[in-house]
């Protein structure tokens, strides 16, 4: 299976030593001559110079036979148009390509170059997926001591809003130790009415986050964890 | 004819004049405000004065082409520094806004070369100047 990878930046880099690490047939193509010297000197044959948009520095790394061709480069235009001749000039089975601009991923829609793979992208699903609904904040680990304490903001129609501390359904594990209102915090007895729009802070056995959010979060809203 | 062309260096900002004063309408794009001169340079009045549009924005980024007209536009031209952007903004206004006829500026002749056969209108001066200077130097 021979790959050829246009742009020697940090992903390209990388993912030619992985690829040679798995004996992997690679060749890296770089534009940027101070770069390539640097990374000559890891990869030595298996870097070539040259701009990969050029048809004649594809066709000396061998596109004709290359069975992968992944288009890294920083700039999405050099990128569509390294996979576009990839496939379609030179038939290459597979293509992968990077959006560097999520913007653009449309381009690379219309223009048939999948898959089409976005960092920025994968990285905001990643911390949408990582970063609750109803504005849970982790204040402290303790992760010696298998302790964390987190602030939840109490909203408009919960469970917990206009009950008193002391009725708040919470799991074994978990205690209320600090009430945040109006820009000052104090230290509730059982009897203080939680109001919403405070922000509630609890010590807890990490893992209990799920169980204790939906107390805190809009009636009917579920936890997302 | 609505003619949209994208890059105001040399070349774009030239046909954009001569397109003007043929009497055709004329949009212009491009990411540097100051290329703007270019189309005044010459003239005597300014572009806008004399019935041309002027956008800044990047060729990629669809709005900026829309806010240039590229959806009424019956011709498009790309003639940015750039071979890749020309190419996939041309390919942009051929697909997707339907613009019955696109011209590529391709500086390289492997690409303008492949790119035409794929049914783009591509123009290629290094391949305009590779054959004059052959003609010339090897007239008899």
């Amino acid at each position: 299976m021979y790959t050829i990878i246009a742009g020697a930046g940090k992903v390209g880099w990388n993912l030619a030593r992985e690829l040679i690490a798995k004996e992997r047939e690679v060749t890296l193509i770089e534009s940027d001559h101070a770069r390539f010297r640097v990374v000559e000197e890891e990869l030595e044959h298996a870097v070539e110079y040259g701009d990969a948009t050029e048809l004649w520095v594809l066709e000396r790394a061998g596109i004709q036979r290359a069975d992968l061709v992944i288009a890294v480069t920083g700039d999405d235009e050099d990128n569509i148009l390294i996979s576009q001749v990839a496939k379609e000039k030179y038939g290459v089975q597979r293509i992968v390509a990077r959006v560097n601009n999520p913007r653009n991923l449309q381009h690379f829609r219309l223009l048939g170059v999948q898959p089409a793979v976005s960092a920025t992208d994968l990285i905001l699903r990643l911390i949408e997926h990582e970063v609750p609904e109803y504005g849970l904040i982790q204040l402290l680990a303790l992760e010696e001591e298998h302790l964390e304490i987190i602030e939840v903001e109490v909203a408009r129609g919960s469970l917990a809003a206009g009950r008193r501390v002391q009725d708040v359904p919470l799991p074994d594990g978990s205690l209320i130790i600090s009430v945040l209102r109006g820009g000052a915090g104090f230290v509730p007895k059982g009897d203080t009415v939680i109001e919403p729009g405070d922000q509630v802070l609890l010590i807890l056995d990490p893992g209990l986050e799920s169980e204790i959010t939906p107390q805190f979060a809009p009636a009917g809203a579920s936890a997302r964890y | 004819m609505f003619i949209v062309i994208v890059g105001s260096g040399r070349v774009g900002s030239a046909v954009a004049k001569r397109a003007l004063d043929a009497g055709h309408e004329v949009s212009v794009l491009d990411s540097d405000p100051l290329s703007h001169e270019r189309l005044d340079k010459d003239q005597s009045t300014t572009w806008e004065d004399a019935g041309g549009r002027f956008t800044v924005g990047t060729a990629l980024e669809v709005d900026a082409l829309i806010e240039a007209g590229v959806a009424e536009a019956d011709v498009f031209l790309a003639a940015t520094s750039g071979d890749n952007t020309n190419l996939v903004i041309a390919q942009i206004a051929q697909r997707r806004f339907r613009v019955p006829r696109v011209v590529v500026r391709v500086a390289d002749p492997g690409r303008a070369a492949w790119y035409a056969q794929q049914g783009l209108q591509t123009i290629c001066p290094t391949q305009v100047a590779i054959d004059q200077a052959t003609n010339v130097a090897l007239a008899p």
